[in-house]
């Protein structure tokens, strides 16, 4: 008989690997994990190099452009001050709302109209905004036959048409994410709060906000996300040469309009940075809230 | 629930309510403005049209090219539901029942599509697809729509996969299945619902999924989402009803679905995607 240590291989390498999840059967995520590899990473990583080979000058050349023409970098400022007012808008709507209709038997019917603007998308809100608020719109008119207003309300090819068409397509998703993060909070800990003698802006305050709190990070980092890669309706209902050139626009017109995909990866990037940079600043916040569990039960 | 019957709390409620019913109001002013004016025949500063007419519909199927672009989109929309299932789902199989190093990674990268906006990474990915050719084809389409929605198949499915009890697929291994015969005498009629939820989901997204197609869809592979922007865009050249009818045949396309959809699914399910 021999050292122990010849009977390992004995053991088929097939074996050892299915011991660590490893089969013919984990082969099955090989196509999904390539496809994503070709057309998620690979595409992303191309970008990244190309922005770097720019058609004239160094490597950072296309970036040096960017932040030197307040035309391209001014794009920055002009997109965050859509997507921060419009994410907090909506958030500040949906809680409370979403407060609301967690009390409610039968929520299904109201969800079921709030989808309604997700899965019409963002270019018939436009549509339908551009008739609806116009000069002559339904809008207008109600205001003014209520007399509101003496003349009709600018609100189409400005700030707050783009606005408006982000609320509207925007405020369904927070809700609903709000919504989803609500009901997994125990109603046990409110009652107890109400035993106690807590009335509802207490319960709120020290209770379910605390709990829900974490949520409310994610809903943040995906409604802004979302928010800040506006394109359609800024482009429709904005004015996309002026107040509403988001970065999307620049990045459009870079590769479609003036053919240089290596700018227009560049400015692809800056974007998924700025993204980046806010989502990371509210995880980071995220990470100094309770977050524990949001159950009642014992232990 | 607690009830609370003071003044303040009623008052508060009956704001809350205010504003579910002033949003509801305005939306469905806003669809109905666009209804109106696809019947309209003259619609000029009055509460309503002067006259009623079904014209601008056949002048919109004919100056859109309607019947085409419908084609199109459908080929694209069925091809793009079909493909991520068949590269989804056992996708999701696999990761719902083992366990293998590496596993949070490809989690994640299943995650990301879902997280980054489209437009963000559909900028490098029509570089890709323009460079080897594919883009402006409806290949290229279809390739680049199935980027977010493979993972959303995946995610969809593995909740799904788990609640299955694996001693039914132990017991079909004891007489002798192989993994296909498995999945599709034994997984495939218990996954029915699932599947079918997901992919009607996919459909009703890829539908409305608007910056994946314009950013790399070329004249012949519009679909009627990117058809409908166009007219928008270069509006002045045509009628507005003629703009209005051709809105109103793209929400009864994405609408009867929905509806079909939500026979299925929940609707906190078309949003609620990315939840850990």
């Amino acid at each position: 008989m021999s050292a122990p240590a010849t009977t390992t291989p004995a053991i088929p390498l097939g074996q050892r690997l299915a011991a660590r999840g490893l089969d013919g059967l984990t082969l099955l995520v090989l196509p999904a994990v390539l496809f994503l590899l070709a057309l998620f990473i690979y595409p992303f990583l191309y970008g990244l190099f190309l922005s770097f080979t720019p058609k004239a000058g160094g490597a950072l050349a296309n970036y040096q452009r960017f932040f030197s023409d307040s035309f391209l970098y001014g794009t920055i400022a002009t997109t965050l001050w859509l997507a921060l007012p419009v994410t907090i808008a909506t958030l500040l709507l949906a809680i409370p709302i979403a407060f609301r209709v967690r009390l409610m038997r039968h929520q299904r019917l109201l969800t079921t109209i709030l989808v309604i603007p997700i899965t019409l998308g963002t270019v018939l809100v436009a549509e339908g905004l551009l008739n609806y608020l116009g000069p002559q719109g339904w809008f207008n008119r109600t205001l003014m036959t209520l007399g509101i207003i003496s003349s009709p309300v600018k609100l189409l090819h400005n700030y707050w048409g783009v606005m408006l068409s982000l609320v509207i397509t925007g405020f369904p998703f927070t809700f609903l994410l709000t919504l989803s993060y609500l009901t997994g909070v125990d109603p046990a800990l409110e009652q107890a709060g109400a035993t106690l003698g807590a009335g509802p802006w207490d319960r709120f305050r020290h209770i379910l906000l605390p709990l829900l709190l974490p949520g409310l990070a994610i809903t943040f980092c995906l409604s802004f996300v979302q928010a800040f890669s506006v394109f359609p309706s800024a482009v429709l209902l904005g004015a996309p040469a002026g107040p509403t050139r988001v970065i999307s626009i620049a990045a459009y017109q870079a590769a479609f309009e003036e053919y240089d995909y290596s700018m227009a990866s560049a400015v692809a990037m800056i974007m998924g940075v700025v993204q980046l940079v806010i989502v990371v600043a509210v995880l980071g916040a995220r990470g100094l809230l309770y977050r524990g569990p949001a159950g009642g039960g014992k232990g | 629930m607690v009830k609370d019957t003071r003044l303040s709390t009623r008052l508060w409620a009956a704001a809350n309510w205010a504003l579910i019913g002033f949003f509801v109001l305005n939306l469905f002013a806003m669809i109905a403005t666009v209804v109106t004016s696809s019947f309209a025949t003259r619609w000029l500063g009055t509460w309503f049209p002067a006259g009623w007419t079904t014209r601008w519909y056949s002048a919109a199927w004919s100056e859109f090219q309607l019947s085409d672009v419908l084609t199109v989109t459908f080929q694209i929309v069925f091809l793009v539901v079909f493909l991520s299932g068949l590269i989804g789902v056992p996708a999701a199989y696999a990761l719902a029942r083992r366990d293998f190093p590496g596993k949070k990674l490809i989690m994640l990268l299943f995650l990301l599509p879902l997280l980054v906006p489209p437009i963000t990474f559909g900028i490098p990915l029509a570089t890709v697809l323009y460079r080897t050719g594919l883009a402006g084809s409806m290949s290229g389409v279809v390739l680049a729509n199935l980027v977010p929605t493979v993972p959303f198949v995946i995610l969809v499915m593995i909740p799904f996969i788990e609640q299955i009890d694996t001693k039914i697929e132990a017991a079909a291994r004891v007489f002798g299945a192989g993994t296909f015969k498995l999945f599709v005498h034994i997984l495939l009629p218990l996954l029915m619902p699932g599947i079918l939820a997901a992919l009607l989901l996919v459909l009703v997204r890829t539908i409305a999924m608007f910056e994946l197609t314009f950013l790399t869809a070329g004249p012949t592979s519009q679909t009627l989402v990117v058809a409908l922007y166009y007219a928008v865009f270069a509006a002045g050249v045509r009628a507005v009803q003629s703009i209005d009818a051709m809105a109103v045949i793209y929400m009864v396309t994405t609408l009867v679905w929905l509806v079909i959809a939500l026979r299925f699914v929940n609707p906190t399910q078309i949003v609620a995607r990315a939840k850990r």
